[in-house]
């Protein structure tokens, strides 16, 4: 188990990049404390997989260094770096027994037998797994395959990092988050570092202490689920995060404060910086309807079960609202309400106000 | 419970027909002759199982026979690992890749008569290019017309020559199928490469490997044109292979009843050691 270092850290795949389109990761300065469960979420081909497969030397990075606890390990192959990896679809030794294809990692690095059966049958028995360890691998479903290739990263006690590349895409949605809460108790239990690679924020969000949002080669913001929820640094985060993702609303600055077609609205905190396009932040949760503000009219309602999703038309610009209970009609003509604590500017697309007091 | 419905015959009828007409008319027609005697004049006498046990006790036929497994198993132990190790060494992408594809499949585009005429002028001493060569230059005795050792060396290196290839192309689509995720997986396992060949590729393989081993299995025991124009069946008798025996027989001796038995025989083991092969290889998979 290892603190994990990435120090400008840039890739590219074409042989000679010129400009910073070439590069598929653009700038990555992280450090993951040993331990950690993180996640890496972010749309396909933002870099989350060719991060991932730097960090486990797949692929060695054009730029940079990747550190294991101060060792520089950008150089070493796979097999050096101690690390186990769980891919998109269940990689199995297919001839093989469970028990064999659990021993193999060991076997391959000259382990003692006697040693090898108890770490596989500790790992078995994590896995719920020591029922079928003398049946041949090919022979199990989707989901007891992903477990067992999982079980192959684990049974190494010497792993640095357990990377997960969205293991769970070929496993049917009723076994999902049973395998997810395996997951996170597996991750109680062995306390190694783990990354978990997603472009699905449940996933990421029930999964990680620490959520590291990327879009097009670039870390967005780092933070807990609930800060990632609660307080966006960039419109690309409040968006891809959250259901119905945050409102991003074209606004005005004039004169230290900001104004939404034309009404002043009130912000969390004094806004930083000058120029540049301006948006205002604020999520559907946060909205409400109100006597007095903005005049809207409702042009959707969606019920989404717990809870409906409005969309109000202001001018021309639409605005959601998350509402509990009842809900205004089709057509109507409400007022509404943002709640200024939540409510906030960006700047070309990166917060611009300061914590309000 | 299960329904049963008569019009599904008509369905499967063309196919029926099409099997009578390409196999069991002329397989019936065989039978015929095997069971009787005939000079000619559509005038036939009935004999039984004679000549299956004429056949069946003739030393002749054991040699071929004998002959025809080596050729076969000799052909299959250089073939299949040669053509494995090919499509190992092939590239897996770039520009490389069709100009590999269309040289491989080259040799096997070539008529079969044209491979032993080929080989044939190839390999005559004085004349061709390797029988001039090993004989005149390196000082080789090597003559395939009289040696029956250069002679079999001769047909078996043609084989090899003439149908590697199939097993490499058939191995190496199994291995491109392979995706890359098994290979990372084996690296971060720390597999040596023959662990990786071991429990990755060859596993991989062995649908591709079992059709190409049964394919390579079935023409070389039916092999006749490349052999026959390459040594005739000589020198004597020594690469004289049951096809070969067989139109001897045939048209040569113009025995044509123990030529039908023969041909059945030949059949039966044929068909037998394809099915054994096969139901041998799948059973784990049916499991």
């Amino acid at each position: 188990m290892a603190k994990i270092t990435l120090s400008n850290l840039r890739h590219s795949y074409a042989p000679n990049p010129q400009s910073a389109d070439d590069y598929a990761l653009k700038q990555i300065d992280l450090d993951w404390e040993d331990g950690g469960a993180y996640a890496l979420l972010g749309p396909s081909g933002c870099g989350k997989s060719t991060l991932l497969n730097i960090i486990s030397g797949l692929l060695v990075p054009s730029e940079g260094r990747i550190l294991f606890d101060d060792r520089d390990v950008t150089g070493l192959p796979p097999d050096q770096r101690n690390i186990a990896q769980v891919f998109q679809f269940p990689v199995i030794y297919d001839t093989m027994s469970v028990r064999d294809n659990l021993a193999f990692p060991l076997r391959n690095r000259g382990v003692e037998e006697g040693r090898i059966a108890q770490r596989v049958a500790e790992i078995a028995r994590m896995l719920d797994v020591e029922d079928m360890l003398d049946v041949r691998a090919s022979h199990l479903s989707p989901d007891n395959k992903q477990k067992i290739s999982m079980g192959r990263g684990l049974v190494r006690d010497d792993v640095n990092v357990v990377m997960f590349d969205e293991p769970l895409t070929v496993i049917d949605p009723h076994l999902k988050w049973k395998l997810r809460s395996k997951l996170k108790e597996l991750h109680q239990r062995v306390r190694a570092t783990m990354i978990y690679v997603t472009h699905d924020q449940t996933e990421a969000l029930t999964f990680a202490d620490q959520v590291v949002v990327m879009q097009q080669g670039e870390v967005v913001q780092i933070g807990t689920p609930v800060e990632l929820f609660e307080r966006p640094q960039h419109t690309f985060v409040g968006h891809f995060i959250g259901s119905p993702g945050m409102n991003v609303l074209p606004a005005v600055q004039a004169d230290g404060r900001a104004t939404f077609q034309g009404q002043p609205v009130a912000l969390e905190g004094k806004i930083t910086g000058q120029g540049g396009a301006t948006e205002l932040g604020i999520r559907p949760e946060f909205v409400t309807f109100a006597d007095e503000g903005l005049e809207a009219r409702v042009r959707k309602v969606s019920d989404v079960g717990r809870h409906s999703v409005v969309e109000a038309m202001v001018g021309d610009t639409a605005v959601k609202a998350v509402v509990e209970g009842d809900v205004p009609e089709q057509g109507a003509a409400v007022h509404l309400h943002f709640a200024p604590k939540h409510t906030r500017l960006y700047r070309d697309g990166w917060i611009a106000t300061e914590v309000g007091p | 419970m299960k329904t049963e419905n008569a019009k599904a015959w008509f369905f499967v009828l063309p196919v029926l027909l099409l099997v009578a007409f390409n196999a069991l008319v002329p397989i019936m027609t065989v039978v015929n002759y095997s069971v009787q005697e005939t000079f000619g004049n559509n005038v036939f006498f009935w004999q039984g199982l004679d000549w299956f046990e004429q056949i069946l006790r003739s030393d002749r036929f054991h040699a071929a026979l004998g002959r025809q497994f080596l050729f076969t198993f000799l052909i299959l132990i250089i073939e299949v690992p040669l053509g494995i190790i090919i499509a190992l060494s092939m590239p897996k992408k770039g520009i490389w890749v069709p100009v590999c594809l269309v040289l491989m499949a080259l040799p096997m585009l070539i008529p079969w008569n044209v491979v032993g005429a080929m080989w044939n002028i190839f390999t005559l001493p004085k004349i061709g290019l390797l029988g001039y060569l090993m004989n005149d230059v390196l000082g080789i005795a090597y003559d395939m017309t009289q040696n029956p050792l250069a002679a079999w060396i001769t047909i078996i290196v043609m084989d090899v020559w003439h149908w590697t290839s199939l097993v490499v192309l058939l191995a190496y689509a199994g291995l491109v199928s392979i995706p890359d995720a098994y290979y990372q997986a084996a690296k971060i396992d720390g597999a040596s490469p023959w662990k990786v060949f071991r429990y990755i590729q060859l596993p991989k393989l062995k649908t591709v490997l079992t059709i190409a081993i049964l394919l390579r299995f079935m023409d070389s025991f039916n092999i006749y044109t490349e052999v026959f124009v390459l040594t005739g069946g000589g020198p004597g008798n020594s690469t004289t292979l049951l096809s070969i025996d067989l139109v001897k027989i045939a048209l040569g001796q113009f025995d044509l009843g123990p030529a039908a038995a023969m041909s059945l025989i030949y059949f039966a083991i044929t068909l037998l050691v394809s099915w054994l092969f096969y139901t041998l290889m799948t059973k784990d998979d049916a499991k």
